[in-house]
């Protein structure tokens, strides 16, 4: 099959909702002719026009009220934020606008708006253009949240994203962008709530989001030459989860590592956590759940110590040998 | 539209009266003294066109069209309210009149309008927004960023700011260093006006005008409306901010009701005799809602999760 990048899929299926529903279109800070400031959006204002590819000034408290406001209006807005970090600009219009509304209104209302939002580490960027704050958005009520971990799932959560009419939260990583993967040119879905079985395995349940699924895998592959059989799920959404999924793999496996680039204080790891430890699993259980997450400081500029941050292969190998030894 | 002022103001009243008797929990903000920009700023507007509003957002519902009965069952907390009991005062929205609804965010309305204004440009459905905030607002980031994108966008939006002198305590003349809010139209290109808010024909008139404005497609105007809150901010304000002479002033020789019941009884439109009718129709409307309100079932526990997720 066709090979291409996380974030040419995520341009095709923008691509190919908005050439099936006029209501879809795209805005934020140099989309147009720029391409973006990844170039994600590359070649699509040539396509459908600076109407529906709307370039906006740099003003995240208005843009974001804006796409909120076109959302419950009837329209199906795309919002990108240049950096994930700038968020915070927005939050009014997403935690107090976008999530509440719905219900304040008496189910009166529908925000069918996606906010993409290129995050992570590993890039060079420093502490304010790199921070995984996705918990932030899982905490809130209201709003869904989405992290592809790889070009396939990105079109298909894409797609889902654009088509549900809640708000929607899509973390893109940026060290992702570039990464190829196998890619139907046909327009696919991927439902929102439904985790991935990345890697079959017995003895550990690793559950890893973004591009910590990448770095367990390769784990898996190292540890695989020990004989420790690891199993890789991937939720793909925080917001719905799929519990099922992940309990069923640590009924078979009966030991969970969880890893996540975020810091891990106050993490969505440890939510992932507590929701095996109350659930009717934790009896299988044949070590404590352990958790892997990123260092509790902002992210730094030196290339050693930013690696340093945030969970690495080697990383997930050791605590992975640690779960086995206990 | 005297009609609606006086609805308007019958409805703060008894809201504020069913506050007293302990039957509205929460806090609430009354517009009493403010109706003229509510119902001057809505008359020019069609049931497609938009609002957005504020906290202080009843007298802009009424005027929308939103009715009294599930505004006042929504204080009460019932499930006959237009949030089914979950919003109350400051979360009245009536999507079928064109009420985008009251917010508890100063300036957030500005921006959800703005995007409302994007919706009718992109789908060509030729209505207008009208985006009600206060004097205070107009120094929050929204305010501004709004400005500037509905203008660059020649969006069919009107910015209406209801400058009754005070965001809570904060007195504007304190909180900003220019005469007019209206000046700062000019920052984003956009045509503005300061007029006398509590004289509703001038409202109407300027309303009118850029109502047209933005139905041709000219983009964005800015309106500054002087105007007063006879009552405190919310439920428990001393008004210490502010003298008993200058409420006075605004109450004996500004209020809005009785300069526009003054001007039609000179005209010869209305007589004494009307205006009691009016008054006692209002009162029946009033009335009936209260009954409706206090006769609604309270929301069930079942409702609690209901309605966050489509
Ligand atoms: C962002 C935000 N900051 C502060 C408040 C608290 N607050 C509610 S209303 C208000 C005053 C607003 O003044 P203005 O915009 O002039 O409206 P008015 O009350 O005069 O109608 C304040 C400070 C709030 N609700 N939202």
């Amino acid at each position: 099959m066709r090979e291409i990048t996380y974030l040419e899929a995520i341009r095709e299926s923008m691509s190919q909702e908005m050439r099936t529903d006029n209501d879809v279109f795209i805005m934020g800070e140099d989309i147009g002719i720029y391409g973006g400031a990844f170039g994600l959006t590359n070649g699509m204002i040539e396509e459908f026009g600076p109407e529906r590819v709307r370039n906006t000034p740099i003003s995240e408290a208005a843009i974001s009220g804006c796409a909120v406001g076109a959302a419950m209006t009837g329209m199906r807005p795309i919002l990108e934020i240049q950096f994930s970090d700038f968020v915070m600009i927005a939050m009014d219009n997403i935690v107090n606008q976008a999530a509440k509304m719905r219900y304040m209104f008496g189910g009166k209302a529908k925000v069918p708006v996606v906010i993409r939002l290129p995050g992570g580490s590993g890039a060079g960027f420093a502490a304010q253009h790199s921070q995984s704050l996705e918990a932030w958005m899982a905490h809130v009520p209201g709003l869904k949240v989405v992290q592809p971990s790889n070009a396939y799932d990105a079109k298909g959560l894409m797609k889902a994203a654009i088509k549900d009419d809640n708000p929607v939260l899509f973390y893109e990583h940026k060290l992702l962008y570039n990464v190829k993967g196998e890619v139907p040119e046909e327009n696919y879905e991927i439902p929102l709530g439904q985790a991935d079985i990345k890697r079959e395995g017995t003895d550990i349940t690793i559950v890893a989001t973004a591009i910590m699924v990448n770095r367990a895998l390769e784990a898996a592959e190292e540890l695989e030459k020990e004989g420790i059989h690891v199993e890789v799920i991937d939720p793909r959404t925080l917001v719905p989860l799929d519990t099922e999924t992940i309990l069923q793999s640590v009924k078979k496996t009966s030991r969970v590592l969880v890893v996540y680039e975020a810091v891990k204080r106050g993490g969505y790891g440890a939510e992932i956590a507590s929701m095996i430890a109350e659930s009717d699993v934790f009896d299988y259980l044949d070590a404590p759940i352990r958790r892997l997450g990123g260092v509790a400081t902002p992210i730094p500029y030196n290339p050693e110590l930013e690696k340093a941050a945030v969970p690495q292969v080697n990383d997930i190998v050791q605590e992975c040998r640690k779960l086995m030894n206990k | 539209m005297l009609y609606d002022m006086m609805l308007i103001r019958s409805f703060e009243e008894t809201v504020e009266k069913l506050f007293q008797q302990g039957k509205i929990h929460g806090t609430m903000h009354l517009c009493i003294g403010q109706e003229a920009t509510a119902v001057g700023a809505c008359v020019p507007l069609t049931k497609e066109d938009k609002i957005t509003s504020t906290h202080r957002g009843h007298g802009h519902s009424i005027a929308k069209g939103t009715k009294v009965k599930g505004m006042m069952a929504e204080l009460l907390g019932k499930e006959t309210g237009y949030c089914k009991g979950k919003g109350g005062s400051m979360h009245i929205a009536d999507l079928d009149v064109g009420n985008l609804g009251a917010n508890g965010i100063v300036a957030a309305g500005l921006p959800l309008g703005t995007g409302a204004a994007l919706t009718s440009k992109m789908k060509d459905l030729g209505y207008v927004v009208l985006c009600f905030f206060g004097d205070g607002s107009t120094n929050e980031g929204a305010f501004h960023e709004s400005l500037n994108l509905a203008s660059i966008w020649d969006l069919p939006i009107v910015f209406f700011c209801e400058n009754n002198l005070y965001g809570m305590s904060a007195s504007i003349k304190e909180m900003t260093n220019i005469q007019n809010i209206a000046d700062r139209g000019i920052a984003y290109g956009i045509p503005s006006e300061t007029i006398d808010g509590n004289d509703v024909l001038e409202v109407v008139k300027a309303t009118e005008k850029a109502v047209e404005r933005a139905r041709n497609g000219e983009g964005p105007t800015l309106i500054e409306a002087h105007t007063y809150r006879w009552r405190g901010h919310s439920r428990s304000d001393a008004r210490k901010y502010r003298t008993r002479e200058e409420e006075k002033e605004w109450r004996k020789m500004r209020d809005p009701i009785a300069l526009f019941k003054e001007q039609l009884i000179e005209e010869s439109i209305l007589t004494e005799t009307e205006f009691m009718e009016l008054e006692n129709k209002v009162q029946v409307e009033m009335d009936e809602a209260v009954e409706f309100a206090e006769n609604s079932k309270a929301p069930s526990l079942e409702t609690l999760e209901a309605d966050i997720y489509a």
